[in-house]
């Protein structure tokens, strides 16, 4: 007997009887997700938000803070220029490691944790956001839900190689509870939120 | 994991013997205790979220055969290998195997208490394949060639001088550095060149979808990201417990998790894997080592339904002053001490007794096990099958002589009562286990029955 099928057996013989799934449809809300609560809690994090009226002004605001000699990539179509890497060009992944900010759309913001999802479509090569040494993401500002139950309402069956929610930049406490920003990954995180009325 | 003949109560008094620290740790856990609090009570309907998590749970573990083959399925179709490893033995030779045949001997590895559970570093290092825990906390804890004490905050008992100590002897840092911002920027560096070099990282799973065959693991550091992603393989070693049902519970769990674990709304990184990146292989090893046996304890399964915030341990009186490594066991505190007996109940006799049974556990669990009750109910069935201390066997037998004879009852009564009043000595020394831990009362000057007898009008 292999031990598949071993550990099926004995689930199968030691499970408790059958138990309901519960309904968690009483987590639904026709509300629509506060931008500003979005903001508070990402900055509370440690998360930066600006809101940006098109991806000209990302543009101007990515080469004021970062100037011209660190290396950007970006897939965005819109802020084609401002990299002088082809992300299609990458065969070798560690070729990323010098990456200094990487620019991406994403899909959505959360609310309720300052959380955005991003998947491997807009990653284009899944370490990006996290071996940049800082990371922006893109959302418009309508895309805000209010909680992660919304969030998998979205996402709904779509299908993804690698998904993840990013809500802030790497860090650690594990030194003595000390907070320390840039654990491993990005040691900052930035979401542009696209707008045109900044009340949210 | 530790091995130890010493049990928790002697464990815990060399802890105590840094009284400073153990105030230290005692403060420092309480207050992410107090930071789950204020976390719970920003969600208004925090506690229907813990009662449908728990329902959810009981679903899974009610049919955890079938998800068990609908998850293998998804993930085969996504393009995953699955794995079954029935014990400790066959996962790490599973993991060894898969990393023979891509011919690696160096590897990183991200959290996952289930490898600390099954020595997985031991048994690799003993057959010459070196493994690196890439969590910050993990990481400080192996270069001290310790096993974490906590789940969640591996090096929790450890101070920032002893982290500077310990990176000045292995990592080359200057002596006497303690900065946390410094000592963090060292690892960083020294972990990417690890992260850019390994061809192999092994992570834990945090949940796993019966109905997509995805996994999903959570960091703050990004650790795990940055192992898989560069890596040529990954590895994703989980309990079969590890399941949920469908990818819209993932919206419960994950609001409950961070909120429980540390008081954050959620963790930095919550990712979710599904196919491996082209050109690279993925596999799950779902491990049973004792968990279909605890599915069959009537009184214990619901530990299988533990999601490992460590919630329980940062509100329990006993952990904080007794620290992580006084429970002997790969996983500690409350929720661990109801885990263990499972594997081994003569190991681990002593755990259910490392509690007050205040219930603080219970009340914080986000899935609702009634981790107190079962720490009592483990004393029983310890006590039972004859596996409590030695001192404590005569002792409950001399209990239940001396509770069976009304005339034995009272002589020891008054024995007690004059001995505590003229020779306190004989009681409060070190060769009694009791008063060690313990303050002996003032002893009244006679006992309810005699106050009755003289009052009786």
């Amino acid at each position: 007997m292999s031990s598949r099928d071993k550990i099926l057996a004995a689930v199968q013989a030691n499970k408790p009887a059958t138990m309901a799934l519960p309904d968690i449809g009483i987590f639904e809300t026709n509300a629509k997700g506060s931008l500003e609560k979005f903001a508070t809690v990402l900055t509370t994090i440690g998360g930066k938000v600006v809101f940006v009226s098109g991806y000209d002004e990302i543009k101007r605001i990515i080469s004021e803070q970062y100037g011209g000699n660190v290396r950007i990539v970006s897939p965005v179509t819109e802020l084609k220029g401002i990299s002088k890497d082809n992300l299609a060009d990458v065969t070798n992944i560690h070729d990323l490691q010098d990456v200094e900010v990487a620019i991406l759309n994403a899909r959505f913001g959360v609310a309720e944790n300052g959380a955005v999802w991003v998947t491997e479509d807009e990653m284009h090569i899944r370490v990006l956001p996290f071996v940049t040494q800082h990371l922006a993401l893109i959302i418009n500002a309508d895309t805000i839900v209010p909680t992660m139950h919304q969030a998998y309402e979205l996402i709904g069956n779509s299908a993804y190689g690698f998904g993840a929610f990013i809500a802030g930049p790497s860090k650690t406490a594990d030194i003595e509870q000390s907070l320390v920003i840039g654990a491993h990954g990005p040691r900052s995180m930035t979401v542009f939120i696209l707008n045109t009325n900044k009340s949210g | 994991m530790e091995h130890t003949t010493k049990d928790h109560a002697e464990l815990a008094q060399e802890f105590n013997r840094d009284e400073e620290r153990v105030n230290w740790h005692d403060e420092t856990l309480w207050f992410i205790r107090e930071k789950r609090d204020k976390a719970a009570h920003n969600i208004p309907e925090w506690e229907a979220l813990r009662e449908t998590a728990s329902q959810i749970k009981n679903n899974v573990l009610s049919n955890l055969d079938n998800y068990l083959q609908q998850f293998e399925k998804a993930a085969i179709a996504n393009g995953v290998t699955v794995h079954w490893a029935a014990d400790a033995t066959e996962h790490n030779q599973i993991v060894h195997k898969l990393l023979n045949e891509v011919g690696v001997n160096r590897m990183v590895k991200s959290k996952s208490m289930l490898t600390e559970e099954c020595g997985l570093n031991e048994y690799l290092a003993h057959h010459g394949i070196e493994v690196i825990d890439s969590d910050l906390g993990e990481r400080i804890v192996q270069l001290a060639g310790e096993p974490p004490s906590h789940i969640v905050l591996p090096c929790i008992h450890k101070k920032k001088e002893e982290i500077g100590e310990i990176f000045h002897q292995n990592l080359g840092t200057a002596a006497g550095i303690s900065d946390p911002q410094f000592l963090t920027e060292t690892a960083r560096q020294h972990l990417r060149e690890v992260f850019l070099t390994r061809r192999a990282a092994l992570t834990g799973v945090n949940f796993a979808v019966a109905e997509t065959g995805e996994f999903v693991v959570c960091t703050n550091e990004g650790n795990a990201d940055m192992g898989a992603h560069l890596a040529d393989i990954h590895i994703a070693s989980m309990g079969i417990e590890k399941l949920i049902p469908e990818r819209k519970h993932l919206g419960v769990f994950l609001r409950l998790l961070t909120r429980s674990a540390t008081g954050q709304p959620i963790t930095t990184y919550s990712s979710h894997f599904k196919k491996p990146r082209p050109g690279s292989q993925m596999h799950i090893i779902l491990v049973d080592n004792g968990r279909s046996v605890q599915l069959g304890r009537e009184d214990f399964r619901n530990s299988l339904k533990c999601i490992r915030c460590g919630a329980c341990m940062n509100t329990c009186p006993v952990y904080r002053r007794s620290g992580g490594h006084s429970y002997h066991s790969a996983i500690a505190g409350p929720i661990g001490s109801i885990l263990a007996p499972n594997l081994d109940m003569k190991q681990y006799a002593d755990l259910p007794f490392a509690s007050t049974l205040c219930g603080s556990c219970s009340n914080v669990c986000p899935v609702k096990i009634n981790i107190h009750e079962q720490l009592y109910k483990w004393r029983q069935v310890l006590v039972k099958d004859g596996y409590a201390p030695t001192g404590k066997k005569a002792g409950m037998q001399l209990m239940t002589w001396t509770l069976s004879s009304p005339g034995l009852y009272h002589m020891a009564g008054k024995a007690g009562r004059w001995v505590l009043k003229y020779a306190p000595f004989a009681v409060n020394n070190k060769l009694n286990p009791w008063y060690i831990h313990r303050d002996l009362p003032t002893p009244p000057a006679q006992s309810f029955g005699e106050w009755y007898k003289q009052n009786r009008k």
